[in-house]
């Protein structure tokens, strides 16, 4: 079945299964091989994009679900040679080892950024009616669906910091 | 030219510290970096050939038994599929690590429930799935199929080779003073590395090329080679970046040897990926283990008889068994010791390795146990380990080759604020949470493998370095170009190393720390053969020869290398091999964690607060690699202690809890801003780098750390891994909370 949707700026259409998923699609049908997939359930955050303006598994969705939508991947953030400033802060701080779960922490961590600056509440916030701060603990919460078995977690949490602080994803 | 080199002795000179570059051991950047943050880093299933097909893997459903026959006609007739293949050569369980060889095949024969039986391949991966779960399998349950260690009739192997005894450890232990006799299990752990098992196949005639997620290729091409009954110069293993292993992609595991046939019989490439559910089944799990653990000692705590028995698991005729007790015969002192192993032959996924098989579980146990003799004795547990370090390896009385615990000791309780930590336990609160401190110390066995790297330095000026040898995200991309830069004076920028390519020098593959060492001495005499030509080019002895910055510099001339090169290409091959250096010391890594945990009163929930390692592995190559290596071994430490746990179906012997919503990783908020520190330290014995594996040692103990954390902020004792909140909270209660 067909599906149209903008992916990094670009008109692309599908033409799927419609059992196909979000990840599937990008990856086997679009080519876009940068988001990953660590375990189609939902549970790694590893196909992490941006969907509408908001971080999704792109595992958990449909592809012709989003006839319309605009999504950005990591192929959207930045190349090799063009890194956003939070992909280079990733690449400073070691916030990676394998390197695998990495498109989807940073998508994660974009998305995460601009939650944060609209004010959305975490389970840390101690008072869910002011603005959460920009804090170790904050972040570390908000990026706690994407799982990193190397465990670069210290290092994510610098690189977010970092770029946060200057206040620029 | 190959040079090569065997660890007889212990090295003569320290020559990087001779170079003139300055980038070994620096916090460099990963080269590869960029690739990774931007998602062009192209894993196993990241280069799908135009026409490929997918391939899906089904499951047997029993513990033991026999596959009768598949209903393959009502599936081959599903849209979209192609084939439905069972098939002699598949795999049941993937190789252990270093086999090569291809490991039991047959998928006709079934020995635990998950093990992949039939491959159904169609044009779509949704259809693939789709016949998979469609597939009617036949399957004869055999009777009496034993699932667990501890079930009734199950076999138990005590191997000789694998038990120790020196002394008398029983006298030992009715005259000591202070002395534990304890019992502690682990529980069943995944490596659960982030990228699932993947292959692609595609012949070429009767060349297979397979990409894939491997550790150490030029074992995996024996193993793929073997198992399809060709020969191995017919197979090219393509992984230039893999997603992590941890030990879990050490051997050929069943998706390869199915695609390649897969793809031979249809004419197509085929890809398999694993399911993450297959991946958890079907690949390697680590042990279960009980430990008993008998420590005895005088008044001043000194050790004079140690204690370790464990009885381990796996499935009939494999020969990998956890060796819980690699460290024990030396990390202590003490005359009287006997060390047990004994084998559960069990249908259940295969037991393999899992990152620092041995010592994650051994030495956690262990130092749970010594800190249970700190709090008897009445002594502070960093000085309890101090007290008992030895002065030579006791059990097989010859030299350590180098031995920095007792600095990593006094380092880490300095850097901690350990002298704050209240010996009494259950003495500090913060509102609902009860804190405490708890340390261990790390150790590690050291080892060298065979390796052989290519250099070839172009007369441009610009080097490359060639073997196929893995970085599994240990940084072996980074830590090659750096040796290869500072041996030969060049940026960064002027060297590539490419990887993970059979075609590609064998180098040692990933796996059991050994990666960096190997190699990396590999590619140092690959190196230095090359600047023995120039030395002959330029007319300079060796010593006087200073390379830097793409210039040859020897007395008072100063020339760009592409002049002395004349157009000239310089290409040499390094060769790397253990030696008798293993049998004259004893080698091994060192180092201590320190934690601080906070345990909720109400709920017996345990969070890490703060954590340190310190850490002794010879020379560090990159430091900001190393690093990240130790922050990811701590890591697994965290899982180890509070939420790491694979439950078995006691009636089928099935993972009940086969993702990641019910096998429990560290997430980000499990896990503090943990702290490092790389102490110095140069070990001769280890090879020409002077340098020693680290990727392991990071969790060689620190779960205990954690463990015994709890128990000071709590007065609980967990000897039942992980501390999870019912133990925990169970423990407050029996103290009369
Ligand atoms: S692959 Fe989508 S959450 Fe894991
Ligand atoms: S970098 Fe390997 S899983 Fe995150």
């Amino acid at each position: 079945m067909r599906t149209d949707l903008t992916v990094n700026g670009q008109s692309r259409t599908i033409e799927a299964d419609p059992r196909t998923t979000l990840l599937d699609a990008l990856r086997h049908h679009l080519k876009l091989t940068g988001t990953k997939k660590g375990c189609d359930h939902g549970q790694c955050g590893a196909c992490t994009v941006i969907a509408g303006g908001r971080r999704i598994n792109s595992c958990l969705s449909l592809a012709c679900m989003h006839d319309g939508d605009e999504v950005v991947t990591i192929e959207g953030l930045g190349t090799p040679e063009t890194l956003s400033a939070l992909q280079e802060a990733f690449v400073r701080h070691d916030g990676f080892q394998c390197g695998f779960c990495t498109p989807g922490q940073i998508c994660s961590a974009t998305a995460m950024l601009e939650e944060l600056q609209a004010g959305w509440p975490s389970h840390v916030t101690a008072d869910v009616a002011s603005a959460p701060a920009l804090t170790v603990e904050e972040v570390s919460e908000r990026m706690s669906g994407n799982l990193c078995r190397c465990s670069a977690y210290p290092n994510i949490v610098d690189a977010i910091m970092e770029i946060a602080g200057r206040g620029r994803a | 030219m190959t040079v090569h080199i065997r660890m007889d002795d212990r090295v003569e000179a320290d020559r990087l510290e001779d170079m003139a570059q300055g980038v070994v051991g620096k916090p460099l950047d990963r080269p590869d970096g960029a690739r990774k943050a931007s998602g062009t880093a192209a894993y196993a299933m990241d280069s799908l050939p135009d026409g490929a097909c997918f391939g899906v893997l089904a499951r047997a459903t029993i513990a033991a038994g026999r596959l009768e026959g598949v209903d393959a006609a009502a599936v081959e007739a599903l849209p979209g599929v192609r084939a439905v293949i069972v098939d002699e050569r598949m795999l049941r369980n993937p190789a252990q690590g270093m086999a090569g060889k291809a490991p039991v095949q047959d998928p006709h024969e079934i020995a635990y429930f998950g093990q992949p039986v039939a491959l159904v391949v169609a044009e779509s991966f949704e259809q693939a799935r789709h016949g998979a779960i469609a597939l009617v399998l036949r399957l004869e349950a055999r009777a009496g199929a034993v699932v667990g260690p501890d079930d009734a009739g199950v076999e138990i192997e005590t191997p000789e080779k694998k038990q120790q005894s020196s002394g008398d450890l029983d006298a030992a232990m009715r005259e000591a003073v202070f002395g534990v006799d304890q019992t502690y299990t682990t529980p069943v752990h995944a490596s659960a590395a982030m990228e699932p098992h993947a292959s692609i196949a595609q012949w070429d005639e009767d060349r297979l090329t397979l990409r894939g997620s491997y550790q150490m290729l030029r074992f995996n091409r024996a193993e793929l080679a073997d198992a399809l009954g060709i020969d191995e110069k017919n197979v090219r293993i393509l992984a230039p970046f893999v997603g992590g292993g941890f030990g879990s992609k050490l051997g050929i595991a069943p998706e390869a040897v199915a695609a390649a046939i897969a793809a031979q019989r249809l004419g197509v490439p085929v890809a398999v990926p694993m399911s993450r559910q297959q991946v958890f089944e079907g690949v390697m799990r680590r042990s279960e283990t009980t430990q008993r653990i008998r420590l005895a000692a005088g008044a001043d705590g000194r050790l004079t008889g140690i204690g370790h028995e464990a009885l381990v698991s796996n499935l009939p005729g494999e020969k990998f068994s956890e060796p819980v007790t690699q460290a024990t015969p030396f990390l202590y002192r003490g005359e009287n010791r006997v060390i047990g192993h004994r084998i559960a032959r069990v249908n259940r996924t295969c037991a393999g390795s899992v990152r620092a098989p041995g010592e994650a579980v051994g030495v956690t146990m262990l130092e749970i146990a010594m800190d249970e003799l700190a709090a008897a004795a009445g002594i502070d547990p960093v000085e309890l380990r101090l007290r008992n370090i030895p002065d030579e390896d006791p059990t097989q009385q010859i030299p350590f080759s180098s031995h920095k615990l007792a600095e990593a000791l006094r380092s880490g309780a300095d850097r901690f604020g350990w002298d704050r930590r209240r010996t009494e336990p259950g003495q500090v609160r913060d509102g609902e949470w009860l804190v405490g401190m708890g340390m261990a110390s790390a150790v590690r066995v050291n080892m060298l493998v065979e390796a052989k790297a290519r250099v070839s330095l172009s007369s441009d000026g610009h080097a490359l370095v060639e073997t196929d040898m893995t970085d599994i995200g240990t940084g072996t991309y980074a830590i090659l170009t750096q040796i290869a830069a500072e041996m030969l004076g060049l940026p960064m920028d002027r060297v590539e190393t490419r990887l993970g390519d059979t075609d590609l020098p064998p180098g040692s593959g990933s796996g059991g720390s050994f990666g960096a060492a190997s190699n990396g001495t590999a590619v140092f005499m690959a190196c230095e053969e090359i600047r023995r030509m120039i030395c002959e080019r330029f007319g300079c002895e060796a010593h006087d020869l200073t390379l830097k910055d793409g210039r040859a510099i020897a007395g008072n001339r100063s020339v760009p290398l592409a002049e002395i090169l004349g157009g000239e290409d310089l290409v040499a091959e390094g060769h790397a091999e253990p030696g008798d250096a293993e049998d004259k010391v004893r080698q091994a890594t060192y180092g201590s964690y320190f934690a601080e945990v906070g345990v909720n009163a109400v709920t017996g929930e345990t969070r890490v607060r703060r954590m340190l390692g310190v850490f002794a592995a010879g020379r560090i190559l990159n430091a900001k690699t190393a690093r990240s290596q130790c922050l990811g071994g701590m890591t697994f430490g965290i899982g180890m202690a509070l939420t790491e746990e694979i439950f078995h179906d006691p009636r089928d012997g099935h993972i009940v809890n086969r993702d990641f919503a019910e096998y429990h990783l560290p997430v980000n908020a499990d896990v503090p801003q943990i702290d490092v520190v790389l102490l110095e330290e140069r070990d001769a014995w280890a090879n020409p780098l002077q340098a020693k594996g680290i990727g392991e040692l990071g969790i060689c103990g620190a779960a205990a750390a954690v463990v015994n954390a709890i128990h000071n902020a709590t007065g609980v004792r967990v000897r039942d891994l992980p501390a999870t909140l019912d133990k925990v909270l169970e423990g407050l209660e029996r103290q009369g909370g």
